[in-house]
């Protein structure tokens, strides 16, 4: 991203306004998430009172069974959906860069809707599609769920990592004797490979971020972490739903840093842009 | 038979689709056009004039209007955040992107739920509030109007603060640096110059914030009052607790309808394409 920025010495983004605004802008992002962080270190049950620095609602948190069978229900569920939407998305990135089809405007379509789609109309549609085949609500449903819109982030983020490919390197590997299957292990999947990584980090994120969707598909005994945070909320608010929640920013800093770490330059895709316009 | 690589890339990604997204959207379509989910009663389009009611369209013009607000905000707040980290220094600007990735890699619920501390009777506003002596009640800011919008600007500003850096970004500051040669203030270069080549970007990033915010059915269900509900929690009522589903169908395809007609008029303008996955 950095060399992409401005490096101005007229100051730019720089006024009062832009100033003010920007840190009071990130005041609001943080503010919330830093009260969720102290309180969760709060020996009171009552949020309006801080009773001291305690760790019992992370022993709580600890001792909850049912907590931990929606981990693992969530994780069950996100590494599968990441694995299934990952390869179906990167083998329809790699179609639509690659290739030209009679419909291939359509099939750009259809990808692109459900990322733009409300996922309450997903949820519900998906539900009716389960009903409607008599197929029983549980981890496979919300895994199906989960995929039919993973497969389109995955995608976006891989053809946007194609999008900087040089086919002339597809063309010299050729020309000095390689096969496709060569082409493609040698060349093309170490180039695109930063952003298979990513977009299946972003599909695991998805899945273990999803409520709408995974509420409307699931069945009894398979409840998921956010399922499980939202009926805590809805039964009461106990301050160990701020140890979880604690503990899943941990999990999005971890994210965040890991994509940097996998992806050193996250705009090649805004790269290949700037070079269609200029 | 040797089957054609082409094939072989788009079959499988392609069929999943059309099974868990296409079919699934024709299965509501179909319902939505049914007499109370009895497909042997024919067609008929009650579904969708019961949407006219005025109990149900209030809820629609709620909606609209509390998605137009969220994204009005989010804009003014977004705007000048995008634009001081697009002109800010590499290392600065890595901090910063850093601290706008992270709460959109937050889960959503928990960052919803964390104004429940706040806003709530007993919650942080109102403990200082009455500790201050401003005020002897606790204040109702929680299941209003107000909280369900904060919600939703909460919960959607990165995604608008994100689309208008890359658009920042793809801009050639040598043309502000012209302008400021030419004798133009800072101000009157961008107004004259970054704001309008920004403008992709403000259209992609209120895009992204307007339609799950329409959609929304967490923000209302936790934060909002059944003065401040959305279409998002009819929807959710009408397959869960009434089990009306032709009626909670007919109400998703309106719904789908009315984002896919917006989205589609803004990509005949032209301004650009909506790859979400540049910004991640």
């Amino acid at each position: 991203m950095s060399d992409l920025g401005h490096q101005n010495d007229l100051a730019f983004g720089r006024g009062f306004t832009v100033r003010i605004i920007t840190i009071g802008g990130l005041f609001f992002l943080y503010i919330p998430i830093i009260i969720l962080i102290i309180f969760s270190f709060n020996a009171s049950r009552f949020s309006s009172q801080w009773g001291g620095f305690s760790l019992k609602w992370y022993v709580t948190m600890i001792q909850d069974g049912a907590l931990w069978s929606a981990i693992r229900n969530t994780l069950i569920i996100a590494i599968s959906n990441a694995v299934l939407s990952t390869i179906l998305g990167t083998l329809a990135a790699l179609a639509l860069s690659r290739h030209r089809y009679r419909f291939s405007g359509l099939y750009h379509k259809v990808l692109h809707m459900p990322i733009i789609i409300p996922d309450i109309v997903q949820a519900v549609s998906l539900l009716m599609l389960f009903v409607f085949f008599n197929f029983t609500l549980g981890l496979v449903s919300v895994i199906l769920a989960h995929a039919s819109f993973s497969i389109s982030f995955v995608a976006l983020v891989v053809m946007a990592r194609l999008a900087g490919f040089d086919n002339r390197l597809e063309e010299a590997a050729m020309d000095l004797g390689a096969n496709r299957w060569q082409v493609f292990q040698k060349v093309i999947l170490p180039n695109i490979f930063p952003g298979i990584l990513a977009g299946a980090l972003l599909a695991f994120t998805l899945s273990i971020d999803d409520f709408v969707i995974t509420f409307f598909t699931t069945g009894v005994g398979s409840t998921t972490l956010p399922l499980k945070i939202y009926s805590m909320i809805k039964f009461g608010i106990t301050p160990e739903i701020n140890a979880i929640s604690t503990l899943l920013v941990v999990f999005s800093i971890a994210a965040v840093s890991a994509i940097h770490f996998f992806e050193k330059n996250p705009k090649t895709g805004g790269k290949a842009h700037v070079k269609n316009i200029t | 038979m040797r089957i054609r690589e082409s094939q072989a890339l788009i079959l499988p990604p392609f069929f999943f689709l059309v099974i868990f997204f296409i079919l699934p959207v024709i299965i509501i379509l179909v319902l939505s056009l049914t007499h109370n989910k009895d497909l042997t009663a024919g067609i008929t389009l009650e579904n969708y004039t019961r949407i006219f009611d005025p109990l149900y369209l209030q809820v629609l013009i709620r909606s609209v209007v509390y998605a137009g607000l969220a994204t009005l905000f989010a804009l003014l707040i977004g705007f000048p955040l995008a634009y001081f980290i697009s002109f800010a220094n590499s290392r600065l600007k890595m901090m910063f992107m850093f601290l706008v990735l992270v709460p959109f890699w937050t889960n959503f619920l928990v960052r919803i739920f964390a104004w429940l501390t706040i806003l709530g009777r007993q919650g942080l506003i109102n403990s200082f509030l009455l500790w201050t002596g401003i005020i002897q009640d606790p204040l109702q800011l929680l299941h209003t109007p107000g909280a369900v919008i904060l919600g939703l600007i909460y919960g959607e500003l990165p995604f608008m603060v994100l689309p208008l850096i890359a658009a920042l970004d793809r801009m050639d500051v040598s043309l502000l640096e012209a302008a400021t040669d030419l004798g133009a203030s800072r101000f009157q270069a961008f107004q004259r110059i970054a704001l309008p080549l920004s403008i992709p970007g403000v259209i992609a990033g209120s895009i992204f914030v307007f339609i799950p915010a329409l959609g929304s059915f967490v923000v209302p269900d936790i934060l909002g009052g059944s003065d401040s509900f959305m279409v998002g929690n009819t929807i959710k009522n009408q397959f869960m607790t009434v089990r009306d589903w032709s009626f909670g169908s007919s109400l998703s395809m309106m719904l789908m309808l009315a984002v896919l007609f917006g989205v589609s008029a803004y990509l005949k303008k032209g301004s650009g394409d909506l790859n979400m996955g540049e910004y991640l």
